[in-house]
C-alpha cells in the first residue's frame, strides 16, 4: 500500500491533463454560450441570454420576440429517440445478457467479446453499413425486388426509422454489457429457490431478476442515453439532414452558421440532460442498494 | 400455470392401483456428468427408501454425491438413469416447481430485496393463495421458527442464525411433503449450530415432514436423523438408525468415517488374514492382573482429558487409541494388556 | 422406428434446467446476425470488381490498391497514426500512474472525485467534448495543428488505457507486493521488480485499446482537426458525404480490420477475468457504480 501522498501525485497527471482539456472547457463554452456572435465565427461581449432565449423564440425586426417552436421540436425529437433507443435496447439486449449468462464460462467469453467488439470499431464504419443496406440499391431493396415483393425501391434510407435504426446498432453493447455484469454477480442459488418456490419464468424474472438488476439497468440506460441524446453521425448520414437532432444542430453553429454562443448553449443544454440521466442513474443504484440493505 | 387454482403444494397424485409405496424411492439412480462413457461418475447404484416424516440424512464426505442426490429430489439435476419416485409418482423428470418439496439452501439464498414475510410469502403468492391466507401462514411459520418481531426487516439486517430460520419458514410455509435441508448449518458457529440442532429436530416433530438433511458433520447426523445413509464416492456405503449405524458399521469406510475406529488387521487377534476388526476407542479397557489381553501394547503417548485418558497404544502391525475413563497415569513404554467385550467389535470384510 | 419414438419420448421429458431457455438462443443469434452481417456486408462489397457497388461482377483488389495509391488518404493515415501513436504514450503513461494511485493508494480523500474526473470523457457525449475542445483552443490561441488533435485525444484515451491498468492491478492484489517488502525491497524497486512486470499484460491492453480509440475517433478530430491535421476518419467522412463509392468500400474494410484485430489481441493478452474488465472497459459507469 503506497502513503496517501504519493497516491495523490501519481493521480495528478490524469486529473491535470482532464482537468485542463476536459472539464475546463466546458466551464468556457459555459461562459461562451452567454455571449453574442461575432460575424467572423468568434464571440463577442456583452454577456446575454440570447442564445438561450433563441432556443425558443426569433426576433422580429422590431426586436419583439416570436415564439418559435423549431428547435423545441429539434430537442423533442432527440430526447424521444435518445428514449426509443434505450428501450429498444434494453428490450433486445436484456435477452440477449440473459443468455449469455446461462451459457458455460467458455462460451460466456466468446459471446462477451462478440457482444464487446463492435465497440471498438469506429462508429462512421458501422453507420455506413446500414447506407449500403438500406439506399434506394441498397442490399435490402435488391433482395426485395428480387423475391419480388416490391416493383420501386422503398424509401428505406432517410427517415427517423433508420436512425433509429442507427442508434441502437451502434448503442446495443453499451445496454446488454452492464447487465451482463450484474446478471453475472447473481447468486444462481436465488433462482434456484424461486423455481423450488414454485415461481414460473416469468414471475421469476419480474419478482426477482429485474428487481435485483435494477443497478446494471441504470447503468445501461445512462450508457445508452447520453451518447444517444448527442448522436451526430446517425442522424447525418442515415437521416440525411431531413432529421436534424440537436447533436447535428449543435455541428451546424459550428461550421455553417457560425453561431457559437448558441452551439455553446445547445450543447450545455445536452451536459444538463447527461448530468439529469447520471444523478437519476446514482439515485436508482443507491435505493436498489437501500431496498437490500435496510 | 395449470388452470386450476393451486392451493397447496402441488400434491403428487398416485398411481391408480399402485401398492402402498414409501414416501420416497430412489430406484437405481446413476447420474453421470457430462459424456456418458468418458463422464465423471457422480452416482452410482442409488437404492434409497424414504418413510412418511423421517428425519433422514444423506452423510459423507465433500464430493460423495450427496448434493447431487439431494438436488436430484428437489428436481435441479436429473438421474443419467433410474427413477425417483414421490408419493407414488415417478418426479425424476418434473421441474422443481412441480414437485411437492422445498429445499433450505446452502448459506439460504434469502431474497436480498424482499422483506422476511414477503421472502416468507414468496412460495405462497406463486401458489396463489388468498391474501388473507397468506399472512395468517406467513404469521404462523414465522411464529413457529420464533421470529415473528423481524417480519419486516432485510435478510442483510439479521445474524447468521435468524437467517437460517427464514429461509427454514419460507421453505415450510407452502406445507411441502418434503424439506430438503443443503448443509444448513454449515455457515453457523459451533455454538450456534447445536442451538439450530436442537431447533431442527422441534420443527421436524410439530410439523410432521419428512426432513432430508444432507451433511458432512457425522455428529449432526447421529443427533437428529432417525436413519442416516452415509455415502462416499458416488454410492450409498450404508443406511440404517444411528445407532445401527455406529455400533455395526458394515464396511470400513463407515467404520472409519462415522465416529473414530481402531481398524486392527485381522491377523494381529489371531482371526482371518484378509478380516480387518474394528473397535471403538471408548470400548477398549485396560485389562486387570490375571484377565487374558485380547491384545498386549506398548504405551505411546497418554493425554488426559478431564473425564477421560486417550492413550495411544503401539501394538504389533499398528497402532491403536484408546479412551480409558479416569486418569490412567501410565508412563511412556509400559506394557498393557488391552480387552474389548465381544459385542464391542466388528469383523469388516472388504 | 424404435428410435425414433425414443427420442420422441426424451424430448417430451426434457429435464428441467433453468439455464436452457428456449428461444433465447435464436434471438441472441438473430441480434448477433443484426450486430455482424452489415460488416461483412462491407467487406464483401469492398472486394467488387464493379464501379457501381451493388452490383456483383467479380473479386478484385482494385479498389485496395486505388486506395493504396491516393496521396490524400495516405497523408491522411499517417496523421492518424501519428496522432494515434502519440496520444496512446501519453495517454498510457498518465493512465499507469492514476491506475496505481487507484488501486494502491488506499481510500484518500477526493478520491471519487478524481475517479469520476477522470472518467468524465466517457460519459460526456462526444458532441459536447469536441465543441467545448474546439472552444477551448480557439479561446487560449492554441493552434498547433498536430498538437492540439493529440492534446484532444490524450483526454479521452486516459480513461480506456486505465481500465485495464486498474483491473490488471485488482486481480494482482498486494500480496507479492508485501511479501517483497518482508523480504526488505524498497518501494522503488518492489515497483521495477515486482508490480511493473506484472502489470504488463494490463499495460499492453491498455495501450491497444488507447491506440483504437484514438484510430476510431471522428467527431472530436473533425471539429479540432485543421486543414493539413485530416485524420483518416475525418477524410472517409467527406468521401461518404459524396456518396457511396468503392473506394470508401475499401478504405473503411481496412479500418475495421485494423480496429477489430487490434482489440481482439487486447481482450486475449488480458487474462481471462480481465478479459471480463477490458470487455467492461466499454462500461465504464458500470465499473464506477459497483
Amino acid at each position: 500500500m503506497l502513503n496517501k501522498r504519493s497516491a495523490y501525485w501519481l493521480i495528478l497527471p490524469a486529473v491535470l491533463v482532464i482537468g485542463i482539456f476536459g472539464a475546463i472547457p466546458l466551464f468556457i463554452s459555459l461562459a461562451y454560450s452567454f455571449m453574442s456572435a461575432n460575424p467572423y465565427g468568434g464571440v463577442q461581449a456583452p454577456l446575454t441570454f440570447g442564445a438561450y432565449v433563441q432556443m425558443l423564440f426569433d426576433q422580429d425586426f422590431d426586436g419583439s420576440l416570436i415564439f418559435m417552436p423549431d428547435y423545441f421540436w429539434i430537442a423533442f425529437r432527440s430526447l424521444y429517440l435518445a428514449l426509443a433507443t434505450t428501450i429498444l435496447s434494453l428490450v433486445i439486449g436484456f435477452p440477449v445478457a440473459w443468455y449469455i449468462v446461462c451459457q458455460s464460462p467458455g462460451r460466456r467469453k466468446v459471446l462477451l467479446t462478440l457482444v464487446s467488439l463492435p465497440f471498438w470499431i469506429n462508429t462512421l464504419i458501422r453507420t455506413y453499413c446500414w447506407i449500403l443496406i438500406l439506399r434506394d440499391e441498397g442490399l435490402a431493396n435488391k433482395l426485395f425486388g428480387w423475391l419480388g415483393f416490391i416493383s420501386h425501391p422503398l424509401p428505406l434510407l432517410y427517415n427517423q426509422g433508420s436512425v433509429l435504426l442507427g442508434l441502437v446498432y451502434t448503442f446495443l453493447p453499451f445496454m446488454v454489457l452492464p447487465i451482463y455484469a450484474t446478471l453475472e454477480r447473481l447468486d444462481p442459488r436465488l433462482i434456484e429457490a424461486s423455481y423450488d418456490l414454485y415461481a414460473n419464468r416469468y414471475q421469476l424474472f419480474r419478482r426477482v431478476i429485474w428487481p435485483l438488476t435494477k443497478p446494471g439497468i441504470a447503468a445501461g440506460t445512462v450508457l445508452v442515453f447520453a451518447p444517444a441524446l448527442g448522436s451526430f453521425l446517425q442522424p447525418d448520414l442515415l437521416g440525411g439532414g431531413k432529421q436534424l437532432l440537436i447533436g447535428s444542430l449543435i455541428e451546424m453553429q459550428f461550421t455553417s452558421s457560425r453561431n457559437w454562443p448558441f452551439g455553446a448553449a445547445l450543447s450545455m443544454l445536452v451536459t444538463f440532460a447527461v448530468i439529469l440521466s447520471l444523478a437519476w442513474q446514482r439515485w436508482r443504484t443507491k435505493r436498489a442498494a437501500a431496498a437490500q440493505a435496510a | 400455470m395449470p388452470s386450476e387454482v393451486l392451493s397447496a403444494a402441488p400434491a403428487a397424485t398416485a398411481r391408480p392401483g399402485a401398492p402402498a409405496r414409501h414416501l420416497i424411492e430412489v430406484v437405481g439412480v446413476e447420474k453421470i456428468f457430462g459424456d456418458v462413457a468418458t463422464g465423471h461418475r457422480a452416482l452410482e447404484a442409488i437404492n434409497i427408501l424414504i418413510e412418511e416424516k423421517e428425519f433422514f440424512t444423506l452423510l459423507g464426505p465433500s464430493g460423495c454425491g450427496k448434493t447431487t442426490l439431494l438436488r436430484m429430489i428437489a428436481g435441479f439435476e436429473h438421474p443419467t438413469t433410474g427413477e425417483i419416485w414421490l408419493q407414488g409418482k415417478d418426479v425424476a423428470s418434473l421441474p422443481p416447481r412441480e414437485r411437492p418439496v422445498n429445499m433450505v439452501f446452502q448459506n439460504y439464498a434469502l431474497f436480498p430485496h424482499l422483506t422476511v414475510s414477503q421472502n416468507v410469502a414468496f412460495g405462497l403468492e406463486m401458489l396463489r393463495w388468498k391474501k388473507a391466507d397468506i399472512t395468517a401462514r406467513v404469521q404462523e411459520t414465522l411464529s413457529l421458527v420464533k421470529l415473528a418481531h423481524f417480519a419486516n426487516r432485510k435478510p442483510a439486517q439479521l445474524s447468521g442464525g435468524q437467517q437460517q430460520r427464514v429461509a427454514l419458514a419460507r421453505a415450510l410455509a407452502p406445507r411441502p411433503q418434503v424439506l430438503l435441508l443443503d448443509e444448513p448449518l454449515s455457515a453457523l458457529d459451533l455454538k450456534l449450530r447445536k442451538e439450530m440442532q436442537f431447533e431442527l429436530k422441534r420443527l421436524q416433530r410439530e410439523t410432521g415432514i419428512t426432513f432430508i438433511l444432507v451433511t458432512h458433520d457425522q455428529e449432526e447426523a447421529l443427533a437428529m436423523s432417525d436413519r442416516i445413509a452415509v455415502m462416499n464416492t458416488g454410492r450409498v456405503q450404508q443406511i440404517g438408525t444411528p445407532e445401527e449405524i455406529y455400533d455395526h458399521p458394515t464396511n470400513r469406510f463407515v467404520a472409519d468415517f462415522i465416529g473414530e475406529a481402531n481398524l486392527i488387521p485381522g491377523e494381529s487377534l489371531g482371526r482371518r488374514a484378509d478380516a480387518i476388526i474394528a473397535v471403538r476407542p471408548e470400548k477398549i479397557e485396560i485389562a486387570r492382573p490375571g484377565v487374558t489381553p485380547r491384545i498386549s501394547g506398548v504405551v505411546d503417548v497418554a493425554t488426559f482429558l478431564g473425564s477421560d485418558t486417550l492413550m495411544e497404544i503401539t501394538i504389533p502391525g499398528g497402532r491403536l487409541r484408546a479412551r480409558i475413563r479416569g486418569a490412567a497415569k501410565l508412563p511412556q513404554g509400559t506394557e498393557v494388556g488391552l480387552v474389548w467385550e465381544t459385542e464391542a467389535e466388528r469383523e469388516l470384510l472388504d | 422406428m424404435a428410435t425414433t419414438m425414443q427420442t420422441a419420448a426424451r424430448r417430451k421429458i426434457r429435464p428441467f434446467d433453468w439455464r436452457h431457455n428456449p428461444g433465447f438462443g435464436i434471438f441472441s443469434l438473430i441480434v448477433m446476425g443484426f450486430l455482424y452481417l452489415p460488416l461483412a456486408i462491407l467487406v464483401i462489397y469492398s472486394f467488387n470488381a464493379n464501379r457501381f457497388v451493388t452490383v456483383w461482377t467479380g473479386f478484385s483488389l482494385h479498389w485496395f490498391s486505388r486506395v493504396a495509391n491516393n496521396g490524400d488518404i495516405r497523408h491522411a493515415a499517417w496523421v492518424s497514426v501519428l496522432v494515434g501513436v502519440l496520444a496512446t504514450i501519453c495517454s498510457t503513461a498518465i493512465a499507469i500512474a492514476a491506475a496505481l494511485g487507484f488501486e494502491r493508494g488506499g481510500r484518500f480523500k477526493g478520491e471519487a472525485a478524481a475517479n469520476s474526473l477522470v472518467m468524465m470523457p466517457l460519459v460526456v457525449p462526444e458532441i459536447v467534448t469536441a465543441i467545448t475542445t474546439l472552444i477551448f483552443f480557439s479561446s487560449i490561441g492554441f493552434h498547433y495543428g498536430v498538437l492540439n488533435l493529440v492534446l484532444a485525444h490524450t483526454v479521452f484515451c486516459v480513461p480506456f488505457a486505465m481500465l485495464p491498468i486498474q483491473a490488471r492491478l485488482n486481480t494482482i492484489g498486494t500480496a507479492y507486493e508485501d511479501a517483497g517488502r518482508d523480504l526488505y525491497g524498497g518501494e522503488w524497486r518492489i515497483f521495477m521488480r515486482i508490480t511493473l512486470p506484472l502489470m504488463v499484460p494490463g499495460i499492453m491492453a491498455g495501450a491497444i485499446l488507447a491506440f483504437v480509440t484514438s484510430l476510431d475517433d471522428f467527431l472530436i478530430s473533425f471539429m479540432v482537426s485543421s486543414a493539413g491535421t485530416t485524420t483518416l476518419p475525418v477524410y472517409v467522412y467527406g468521401m461518404m458525404r459524396l456518396g457511396v463509392t468503392p473506394e470508401v468500400n475499401a478504405i473503411s474494410t481496412i479500418l475495421l480490420v485494423i480496429s477489430a484485430a487490434l482489440a481482439l489481441v487486447a481482450f486475449l493478452i488480458s487474462r481471462p477475468n480481465e478479459a471480463g474488465a477490458a470487455a467492461s472497459a466499454a462500461t465504464p459507469a458500470a465499473t464506477a457504480t459497483t
